[in-house]
């Protein structure tokens, strides 16, 4: 009753292909905007901009790009951590080389940079599959964090090998740089998001989407009607690569502010962001951000909970904090193996029927 | 129902996070004691725990203000860190001691804007000891740049005043912090005449046969240790396993901690390592440790750790800050301070006897003054060495002095590139 | 160049030797792979967990007394006992048996029939899971494995080398132990699996899960005995890696040594892990010691170092693109 697809007539084929089909949804969405856009910056502190939005924003568009090449193409890959860092690095060599560039195309370009690497990596997916693929990506991880620590041009020749973000800014705002307010980075970070994840759905409703899935559920059944399985893969990779790139390149600019390669963008953030489009859901946009939401908003949640509210020793509350997550992800998994994004679906599902059971 | 509960749970915990003003002197103590260097972190933060909780216990605070360390849990992790800090840096918060090179490198932007002081003590960016371009940071009493100085002034001690011909390698952790010495060795080098070997290991150093491997077949005089966490535990057994004699394996103070020797077992003895404070619980202070802190039954950890290595450190840290406390109110009149006071407390510190005395802690660590210019000190460091029979460390030198003539155009150098590609105006302390 | 080469088969047989300790981890994760499809990410913490819990009993460390101290304002730390190394290591085994048993029947038995993604993120909610665990009931510090484990150069082969070649070349004694280890594992898990009628069954459940079940094979009383033959090795590992560094929570990253020991060997074969990992131990070891020689520097005009990390994957790697399903692994049958 509450949720209805029937009854939202379209007359002509713009309105059928719409973003957003259903009145409902659209009008959800534009409220989510409209909230996002007009009320939070106003509202938004230090604390609340760089502990829980700007990283959830920044992980929601790593996770989007796994998940276009995961969840869409089915291909699994550990080197994401890795291609975060050649979007950070590109970011800095292009922001210390060309100071007056806008930061917007700064930002794009690494996008851009990175989806280059990711091809190359990509090219052995043509015969690897499954988890396989999964660790051979690991190859990229571990060798680009090397060959950052190692060459010095990309780190300018600093004594420690550290990278630091200069400021810019945008429109007269700062958006990089310590004194950056945390209203213009979030806004930043958030023009990026809302244009990417728009670019995401509109590019898996249509023919690279379809494509894509088509490999995903069965390659050489896709081969044999016409889907060229290079092509496909490959694009799925760039436009991947080319989302993590920008995730990364946010990171180091607008978040981090300093980055050192092993410890920012190691092993563990590549597998950070495949936990999250796993707990979100596979194929799922919305899921994407889901996931992002749980692995970095429920951990300071905890925390403040634990420690700030109840007032636990800070040790004791990392480790139930472990505890707590694990135990979360195997009750989600238990509960709905799709993700948390296959919970909305059933909802949605419910509502069109309730209040009537049938 | 249920999930409004939660929802309304989970916004008020998110609240709670938001700033409180309180008359108190706020020490937000970083923390990590889980994660890969969480046994060595638990160390440090107990040290300065446990010392802040005796100045509120014994003392009633300082000047009268009782003190708030609350820790924050980071894991060594740098998006922790920035939480960290943005969730206390509203509360007043007075310094800042992250405890990991890349955490400062972080904060250095951070704080400079936030106008809160930060303190690396022997981490951390070295060139931050030029006051003049970095007003908010400080390394003193001493910094790797300094700590690689002393090294070899040892080694040209033991050796009747010549490296010629030498060699010495540096086993390093790949990463900031292991690349930090790197330069003034090479500058040392030439000076000193002895060739250096580089060694790097990578995170988290868990496999080094083919360090220990080139180690043995190039037989370097001397290996300088430049790790941290696990690396050292096994850097340190893989000398023995070559048969490396260990008093000529010389580590930075993070090299040097009883974590780092002990599961070598005796294998270790000998081994030494360059400290910037002194060793054991042989010091007044630490009596009342024990009856204020830990019998009371507050001390931070288990009192296990009172007066290992690290414990000392984190209590050395804290106790430096007190004094510097101290310095602030004395300046400004007022007892609770504000970040810029304590700032200008610790830019005007003068750490002497009289003063180590008063506190307990006569002959813990070297005599030091800061100043405007000089944010870090002289950099004096002792070398200690290990003995396995007794399972303690023991200072074998007096405090030495580091060649700043050599250190000094280093820092000059990068605190000048720092300050030319962040547009920093210089000039401040003339 | 004739002590070149002398350094060279040096470093090849320690990496041959360092090569079976990433055998160890990866045996484990074969093992379960085999019998369930299950990516099992939780190996490296299961090492870590069965260590501290060896060196915790053995050593008389109450469980959980942190959080016990916490809650009850109490200060128990010890029940000042110390077991002997044997007892220990029983009440270890038994520990991980029944470890393998709850995870058999809290988390395994709601996820039959998942995807195979699926089941890897659940051993990933695990491992958070026991680190979480692993850390409240023993602590975080760095603790010394006491068991009578031989380390140090092997002088017996240094002297003769010695007399060889005229330069003694360097073993360490842990890692002939290791090896020995990885060797009786092997054998007795080849053994088991032939000649035991568990073993028999166990085959046939890696062979085809619904085949094994209609002839009358229970399902999950295989898992359990799987995950303990598979927690059992871990712990082996744990001790052997431990040996080295102690006891502490980067023993849980030799998960990162296994994965291309892994798919260089196939997931599916035994004696695969052990080969690939002597291979990936050698590979990884005789590039390193190339790469950072003065000669090659001479050659080259560069040299490079802290090479061994992304080596083994590129190792992997190309040895996938030759045969994707791994050396040993077995062939990948495509159906449409």
């Amino acid at each position: 009753m509450l949720y209805r697809e029937a009854g939202d007539y379209k007359k002509s084929y713009a309105e059928d292909s719409q973003t957003f089909p259903l009145k409902l949804d659209r009008w959800a969405y534009y409220a989510l905007l409209a909230v996002a856009f007009l009320v939070v910056p106003f509202v938004i502190n230090d604390y609340w901009a760089s502990a829980v939005l700007i990283p959830f924003l920044i992980w929601s568009i790593a996770s989007l790009g796994l998940n276009i090449l995961t969840g869409y193409c089915g291909q699994v890959s550990l080197g994401t951590g890795g291609f975060m860092a050649v979007g950070a690095y590109a970011s800095y060599k292009l922001m210390t080389s060309f100071p007056d560039l806008n930061i917007m195309i700064i930002v794009l370009l690494s996008g851009a940079i990175t989806a280059a690497v990711g091809v190359v990596f990509g090219l052995p997916s043509l015969r690897i599959k499954g988890f396989y693929l999964a660790v051979a990506t690991l190859a990229a991880q571990f060798f680009l964090v090397w060959l950052f620590n190692k060459v010095e041009w990309f780190y300018n020749y600093s004594a420690s090998g550290q990278i630091s973000s200069p400021t810019r800014s945008m429109f007269g705002f700062e958006v990089t740089g310590p004194t950056a307010s945390a209203s213009a980075k979030y806004l930043f970070c958030l023009v990026l998001v809302v244009g990417l994840a728009w670019v995401a759905r509109n590019l898996t409703r249509g023919r690279i989407g379809r494509s894509w899935m088509a490999i995903r559920d069965m390659d050489i059944a896709a081969e044999i009607i016409g889907v060229n399985p290079l092509k496909t893969k490959l694009t799925a990779f760039a436009v991947s690569s080319f989302f993590v790139g920008v995730a990364g390149a946010l990171m180091f600019a607008v978040y981090l502010g300093a980055v050192d390669v092993g410890d920012t963008f190691g092993i563990q953030k590549s597998f950070l962001v495949l936990f999250m489009i796993i707990i979100g859901g596979l194929g799922s946009i919305l899921g994407s951000f889901i996931g992002a939401a749980f692995l970095v908003v429920m951990p300071v949640l905890l925390k403040n909970v634990m420690v700030g509210m109840l007032g636990w020793p800070s040790d004791m509350s990392s480790y139930l904090e472990l505890v707590i997550i694990g135990f979360l992800i195997m009750l989600t998994l238990i509960l709905e193996p799709h993700g948390v994004a296959q919970l909305w679906r059933v909802t949605k599902q419910k509502l069109r029927l309730w209040p009537f059971p049938h | 129902m249920k999930f409004k509960k939660l929802t309304a749970i989970a916004v008020s915990a998110l609240v709670a996070a938001s700033p409180l003003m309180a008359n108190e002197l706020e020490f937000p103590s970083i923390s990590y004691r889980t994660g890969p260097f969480g046994a060595n972190g638990a160390e440090v933060a107990d040290g300065f725990s446990d010392y802040m909780t005796l100045l509120n216990e014994r003392d009633g605070g300082i000047g009268g203000v009782r003190i708030n360390a609350e820790e924050c849990e980071t894991g060594f992790n740098a998006e922790k860190t920035v939480e960290c800090y943005e969730a206390t840096k509203d509360s007043g918060a007075l310094v800042y001691t992250p405890l990991s090179t890349a955490a400062t490198y972080q904060l250095i932007p951070r704080v400079t804007a936030d106008q809160i002081p930060l303190l690396s003590m022997g981490y951390g960016r070295t060139s931050v000891s030029n006051g003049d371009v970095f007003p908010y940071v400080f390394n003193f009493p001493a910094n790797y740049w300094t700590g690689a100085s002393v090294i070899v002034n040892h080694l040209l001690d033991i050796n009747g005043g010549s490296l010629e011909g030498k060699t010495i390698a540096l086993a390093f952790h790949n990463s900031a912090f292991g690349k930090e010495p790197i330069r003034t060795l090479e500058a040392l080098g030439e000076i000193y005449g002895f060739d250096l070997t580089l060694l790097p290991i990578d995170s988290p150093g868990q496999e080094q046969k083919s360090q220990w491997l080139q180690v043995r077949r190039e037989k370097p005089d001397y290996v300088l240790l430049w790790g941290w966490g696990v690396m050292n535990q096994v850097a340190i057994q893989e000398a023995a396993n070559i048969r490396f004699p260990m008093e000529n394996l010389i580590g930075v103070w993070w090299s040097g901690s009883d974590n780092d020797v002990i599961p070598a077992g005796d294998a270790s003895n000998g081994y030494k390592a360059v400290t910037f404070h002194n060793v054991g619980t042989d010091f007044p202070v630490f009596d009342d440790i024990q009856q204020y802190v830990v019998d009371a039954g507050l001390a931070a950890g288990t009192g296990e750790n009172v007066g290992t290595i690290l414990y000392n450190r984190g209590l050395y840290q804290a106790a430096i800050l007190a004094e510097a406390v101290k310095v602030a109110q004395a300046r400004s009149g007022v007892a609770d301070i504000t970040a810029e006071m304590m700032r200008d407390g610790m830019e005007n510190l003068v750490i002497n006897d009289e003063i180590m005395e008063a506190v307990g802690l006569k002959g813990f660590g070297p005599n030091f003054t800061v100043s405007c210019a000089d944010h870090g000190g002289p950099g004096l460091g002792a070398i200690q060495q290990w003995d396995a029979a007794s399972q303690s460390w023991s200072l074998i030198t007096d405090f030495i002095e580091p060649d700043m003539e050599v250190i000094q155009p280093l820092i000059d150098a990068d605190s000048a590139a720092y300050a030319a590609e962040n547009g920093i105006e210089t000039g401040r302390c003339n | 160049m004739y002590d070149q080469l002398l350094y060279g088969i040096e470093a090849a047989i320690n990496g041959l030797m360092t090569g079976v300790m990433y055998s160890l981890v990866a045996l484990g994760f074969v093992l379960i792979f085999k019998a369930s499809g299950i990516f099992n990410y939780a190996q490296g913490v299961m090492a870590l967990f069965g260590a501290l819990t060896l060196v915790g009993i053995q050593s008389g460390q109450v469980p959980f007394a942190g959080l016990i101290n916490a809650i009850f304002g109490t200060n128990i730390q010890n029940f000042g006992w110390e077991l002997p190394a044997i007892a220990a290591i029983i009440l270890t085994i038994a520990m991980m048996i029944l470890f393998a048993w709850m995870v058999e029947r809290y988390l395994l038995k709601h996820l039959i029939n998942q995807e195979p993604i699926i089941l890897f993120m659940a051993t990933i909610g695990l491992a958070y899971f026991m680190e979480g665990v692993g850390d409240l009931m023993w602590g975080s510090d760095i603790k010394k494995i006491d068991l009578p484990i031989p380390q140090g150069i092997n002088n017996t082969i240094d002297s003769l080398t010695y007399d060889w070649f005229g330069y003694g070349f360097y073993i360490d004694n842990l890692d002939i132990t290791a090896s020995v280890l990885a060797i009786i594992l092997v054998v007795t898990l080849t053994i088991f699996s032939q000649y035991s009628s568990t073993g028999r069954a166990l085959r046939a459940v890696a062979d085809d899960h619904q085949a094994a079940l209609s002839v009358g094979i229970s399902l999950r009383s295989i898992w359990v005995i799987v995950w303990s033959i598979a927690g059992f090795i871990a712990l082996v590992a744990g001790v052997m890696w431990g040996a080295k560094s102690g006891v502490q929570f980067s023993l849980s990253l030799i998960t990162l040594k296994a994965l291309p020991v892994l798919m260089l060997g196939g997931f599916t074969s035994i004696p695969g892990a052990i080969i690939g990992g002597m291979i990936i131990g050698v590979g990884e070891k005789v590039f390193e010691f190339v790469v950072s020689s003065s000669w090659f520097g001479d050659a080259m005009g560069f040299t490079m170092n802290a090479t061994e990390n992304w080596f083994a994957y590129v190792l992997a790697l190309v040895f996938l693109v030759f045969r994707p399903q791994g050396l040993f692994g077995e062939k990948i049958i495509e159906r449409v």
